[in-house]
């Protein structure tokens, strides 16, 4: 039966959709960073070439530290906590971890776009400086029209508008509270990663062969978290994660309809593990961490930095939200599965990188045996375990993205070197630079007074507490194992003998120092002092549904 | 509450830090001013520790000068530092090494970079110049982080200082040798460095899933702290009690790592590489300052923490002890590197320590405390002299050296009191405290007492064999200009010797100190001293309070 005054408003002449509630105000830090997005595809259509790298910069720094100012506002106003909720009809969901996590997103986004615009690596061409993105992406590698335009002195300033949208479907990631804003904020993320994956000025071929298997894996996960959404709506009737969770739990009664097909679990069952194969995916955990050797090794090296610690904060920030706010009732169910990839995970990662030879390749499988790391405290299930990945991510983020930037400093004619061979002596050519990637190493490696330690100890001690006593165990040898592999960088960089031909170190224009500071600063004052922090990740730890 | 304590620690971690930070140079001037800045902040902490050692009353509290200040909050650490009688010998032992350590070392860092790679670092060059800056700052690092150590009662606190001195340490090790190894010593001294740093890890991280392990256990039970102090009353006065296999499981987490640090036959391969290729002074840090933290924590974490898991495993690890006794003597007779034949003698020794500490009588345990104590000088005065000796012919090699008594009579005269102290000669002062652990292990395992007795032979094999073959016979070629000790050199001797004497004849201020300690470390693994079978009172009655 259609109600009488239904039926009225579609016959009359006023809207007959009730227009959605927008909370504008809470959604602002997504809103600002796509209206930066949007302006910089129009500062790309009508500045003048040689305007748009400096307009670019300010209009994604404007954007990002004004979104971040709005999840600070937010939280200050309480959003993180008591006044935490879901807006857009229940689309989106603006609580503790989500505006913690936004908050981490942004801060390595502006340090990742600070990168991005050093213009001091490359040599000049006719004068003008160039960054590390190909002068011209569609051009073909090695054909005439890319010689043109790299002799031009032409850049990809387009790096930047793409960022930002990256960067607002991150943001949406962690806050999305259902099926479908989930699967549009994989996408929106996603796809320009992939374009800029294969952005590099130099090496190009293999820039753009990791961006094909980036794209090609990717749209299968993808695919994956999709297929895994319809079984989830054919069984619950609902893409809302509350809702799926109250159906789970037969809180909430199921309409005739849905009956059937809410007493087969085979639906259910399938269709988290398809949900849980896309997001796994995203964050780089084993057996779906394939693709992240060749894609952090082809992108160009900020690119790689920025993917590295933003990317896996957000796809944490989903997986956490879907286990814990959709799938909560089936713990004991996933619980068990995600022990078995989170031993494979930490186990492979530092297996695997022991026997790497090349930098980037060797930070790519670190960061695998780092998201087993992650998984065991999300695996506690408990508001601890939330702090702890929430604060796990925060240290991580700023460490990976050092160290990406240490990395686009060493340098030689041919760009930068990344074999490990390249790095012997470095110490002794360049004391600082190595003191400073070897506190990046050392805390990766978990090694007390970094900040790698503080996460480590965070997300073991909730582990343990949630009674996952072996896979601390595990995550403990796994530990040991890594440190070898760190330290023989370490031992590569401060005990061998530099190579007479050996790669310099190029001296950084302020803004990769900045960066790099930063990051110098941020793992010495979590490892040191990260009492504040810590009480904010515990804070923010509560999920609202 | 008073700031002695973490004064005491801060004023090392600051100075090196300013050491750190002083202008570098090539130019002698600049290079005295910077080790005659780092000797007067390890002269100023040593007036520190005397400071804390008059103020400590022997028949007070077993922890005095405490003081707590909020680290962590949600991990429920607080950086609380006191001092025990243990605790104050083993501080004032560690102040009275480092700046002896540093004067022996005075021109470690000077020179070229390494032997093989003298020719690759241009002079001037920005790591030559910042090497003697390194040198003694990484000095100071290891020393506040033992202080720290020494005096925690946090187990976090420990823990987090236990495992970061490694680092500074490995640097010693690796990054500044001997420059008397053969052609590969670089190599060698790198793979020395990684050994020790591998072995020292994993040792640490098993013990931070123990350290993780006792938080859950404890927290189960409402004591939610890392707090020493709070954890052994609780568990003394039954407030918490631990399962015996969980318990027996920490226990073996925690000893684990100080059998490795100590270290005890068979995790002790690290230390004769480690010795052997690093500096004579580097070789007295670790063997008679770092390691102890190992044995000392043995006394301190595994008796007071796990008592009765430590009663089960005793006599297993006094087996293992006895093996290192004789191994370690066994094998340093046949060393034909000076070095390796003192790091050897060192792990015969640790045998002994251990042997004292599990044998849980008080004659045992003061025996090991002032054992500790007591190897830390003569081996320091052993090890020192024997690097004197080395930098002057540049060699290790015992084969290399005869005759020295008759072109350098005082060097020869020093290196035979270090080794007749080795030897636990009557009347100095490692015969009292080998005395007593022998005389606390018969009291209660009378054939591990008989066996470890042949520990002494073989010291004297070893140990006067050394002197045999360098100091005595006819003058080999090569060593005719061997110069006798100079000012600084003497200086370094002088106080060790004086020390060894002194504490052999009057051990009393220090057995005064030690004893109350002991004695409530035995209360805490409820073990009373057996009642001897012939009265033993006449030797030992200056002793027992």
């Amino acid at each position: 039966m259609i109600p009488a005054h239904a039926l009225a408003a579609a016959n009359g002449s006023g809207p007959s959709i009730p227009a959605p509630h927008i909370e504008y105000g809470q959604l602002s830090p997504m809103l600002v960073v796509f209206g930066a997005a949007l302006l910089g595809v129009l500062v790309e259509a009508f500045l003048p070439r040689r305007a748009r790298a400096s307009a670019q910069l300010g209009v994604s720094l404007l954007g990002l530290g004004g979104a971040f100012a709005a999840v600070v506002v937010l939280a200050a106003q309480g959003h993180g906590t008591t006044k935490a909720g879901l807006l857009a009809m229940g689309a989106v969901a603006i609580d503790g971890p989500a505006l913690f996590l936004q908050g981490v997103i942004l801060l390595t986004a502006v340090l990742a776009v600070l990168t991005y615009a050093e213009g001091r690596l490359e040599p000049r061409i006719n004068g003008h400086r160039v960054d590390a993105f190909a002068a011209q992406a569609a051009a073909v590698p090695g054909g005439e029209q890319e010689r043109d335009a790299t002799r031009e002195g032409l850049r990809t300033t387009e790096i930047y508008p793409l960022t930002l949208f990256a960067v607002g479907g991150m943001l949406l990631f962690p806050a999305a509270n259902d099926l479908l804003t989930m699967f549009v904020a994989l996408e929106v993320l996603s796809l320009p990663l992939y374009l800029m994956s294969a952005l590099a000025r130099r090496r190009r071929l293999i820039s753009q062969e990791a961006a094909v298997k980036y794209f090609l894996l990717g749209a299968f996960a993808s695919a994956f978290f999709l297929f895994g959404t319809a079984l989830v709506y054919g069984y619950a009737g609902s893409l809302q994660l509350g809702e799926i969770a109250d159906v789970v739990s037969g809180v909430s009664q199921v309409t005739p309809a849905l009956a059937v097909t809410t007493q087969n679990d085979a639906l259910l069952l399938i269709g988290l593990a398809m949900l849980a194969v896309g997001l796994l995916f995203k964050v780089g955990a084993v057996p779906f961490h394939s693709w992240t050797p060749d894609v952090y090794q082809g992108a160009p090296t900020p690119v790689t930095g920025f993917m590295a610690a933003a990317t896996k904060t957000a796809a944490f920030g989903a997986l956490l939200r879907l286990f814990y706010v959709a799938f909560p009732g089936l713990r004991w169910d996933w619980r068990p599965v995600m022990w078995g990839v989170a031993i494979l995970t930490m186990a492979v990662g530092a297996v695997l990188a022991i026997t790497q030879q090349d930098v980037k390749r060797l930070l790519a499988y670190s960061s695998v045996a780092h998201a087993g790391f992650i998984l065991t405290g999300l695996i506690a299930t408990d508001r601890r375990g939330v702090a702890a990945v929430l604060f796990y991510l925060l240290a991580y983020s700023f460490v990976t993205l050092g160290a990406f930037a240490v990395v686009t400093l060493v340098r030689d004619s041919k760009g930068e070197a990344t074999h490990l061979s390249n790095w012997a002596g470095l110490g002794r050519r360049s004391p600082l630079l190595a003191a400073v990637f070897a506190l990046f190493l050392l805390a990766f490696a978990g090694i007390p007074l970094t900040s790698g330690f503080t996460g480590k100890f965070a997300v073991f001690q909730a582990a343990a507490e949630g009674g996952a006593t072996p896979l601390v165990i595990v995550g403990v040898l796994s530990s040991a194992v890594a440190a070898f592999f760190y330290i023989r960088v370490i031992v590569l960089m401060f005990f061998s003998d530099p190579q007479p031909s050996g790669p310099a170190v190029a001296v950084p224009s302020p803004l990769t120092a900045t960066a790099i500071g930063v990051g110098v600063l941020v793992t010495l004052g979590l490892g040191l002092l990260p009492q504040y922090f810590l009480d904010l990740a515990s804070k923010a730890a509560l999920f609202t549904r | 509450m008073s700031y002695l304590l973490s004064a005491t620690c801060a004023v090392p971690a600051a100075g090196a830090v300013l050491t750190a930070a002083l202008p570098a140079g090539t130019t002698e001037a600049r290079r005295r001013t910077t080790k005659t800045v780092a000797l007067a902040v390890s002269v100023l902490t040593l007036g520190l520790a005397a400071a804390v050692a008059a103020s400590f009353e022997p028949g007070g509290a077993r922890y005095q000068l405490t003081e707590s200040h909020s680290w962590i909050r949600s991990f429920g650490i607080s950086f609380s530092l006191g001092a025990d009688g243990i605790g104050t010998a083993l501080v004032l032992l560690t102040a009275v090494l480092v700046p002896l350590v540093m004067l022996a070392g005075w021109h470690d860092a000077t020179g070229p970079v390494s032997g093989s790679a003298a020719g690759s670092v241009p002079e001037g060059s920005f790591e030559s110049k910042r090497r003697t800056q390194a040198f003694f700052a990484l000095i100071l690092a290891v020393e506040a982080m033992v202080l720290v150590s020494f005096l925690a009662t946090d187990v976090f606190v420990f823990y987090v200082f236990f495992e970061a001195m490694l680092i500074p340490m490995y640097f010693l090790i690796g990054g500044f040798g001997d420059r008397a190894g053969g052609p590969d010593s670089d190599r060698q001294r790198s793979y020395a460095a990684v050994k020790f740093l591998l072995y020292n890890l994993l040792g640490g991280l098993v013990m931070l899933a123990a350290v993780i392990g006792l938080y859950v256990v404890a927290a189960d039970q409402g004591q939610a702290t890392f707090s020493l102090t709070a954890l052994t009353d609780a568990i003394s006065s039954g407030k918490l009690v631990i399962d015996p296999n969980a318990q027996r499981a920490l226990f073996l987490g925690f000893f684990f790592a100080f059998a490795v640090k100590a270290p005890m036959w068979p995790l002790h391969t690290w230390l004769p590489n480690a010795m052997g290729e690093s500096t004579a002074g580097t070789a007295v840090l670790i063997t008679a300052v770092v390691d102890k933290v190992g044995t000392f924590a043995m006394l301190r974490f595994c008796l007071g923490l796990f008592p009765d898991a430590s009663k089960t495993f005793a006599p297993v690890i006094m087996v293992l002890a006895l093996v290192g006794i004789v191994y370690g003597a066994l094998v340093a007779i046949g060393q034909k590197d000076i070095k390796r034949l003192v790091a050897y003698a060192s792990i015969s020794h640790f045998g002994f320590i251990i042997l004292g500490v599990f044998a849980m009588t008080s004659q045992g345990q003061s025996g090991a405390t002032l054992y500790m104590v007591n190897h830390g000088i003569s081996t320091a005065a052993w090890m020192l002299v024997a690097g004197f000796l080395i930098s002057r012919r540049g060699s290790r090699l015992i084969a290399d050296y005869g005759g020295v008594q008759k072109v350098a009579p005082v060097l020869a005269g020093t290196f035979l009191i270090g080794g007749l102290a080795t030897l636990s000669l009557p009347g100095m002062a490692p015969f009292v405290s080998e005395f007593l652990v022998l005389v606390g292990t018969f009291s209660r395992y009378p054939a591990i007492g008989v066996v470890a007795t042949f520990g002494i032979v073989l010291a004297a094999l070893y140990a006067l064999l050394l002197y045999q073959r360098t100091m005595t016979g006819p003058v080999k070629a090569g060593v005719e200009g061997v110069k006798d000790l100079k000012a600084r050199e003497l200086a370094v001797v002088a106080p060790l010797v004086a020390l060894t004497l002194l504490l052999g004849v009057y051990p009393k201020p220090l057995t005064d100190m030690v004893n109350p300690a002991v004695n409530d470390t035995l209360s805490q693994v409820h073990r009373t001293d057996p009642a001897p079978a012939h009265p033993v009172a006449a030797t030992n009655g200056g002793e027992q309070k």
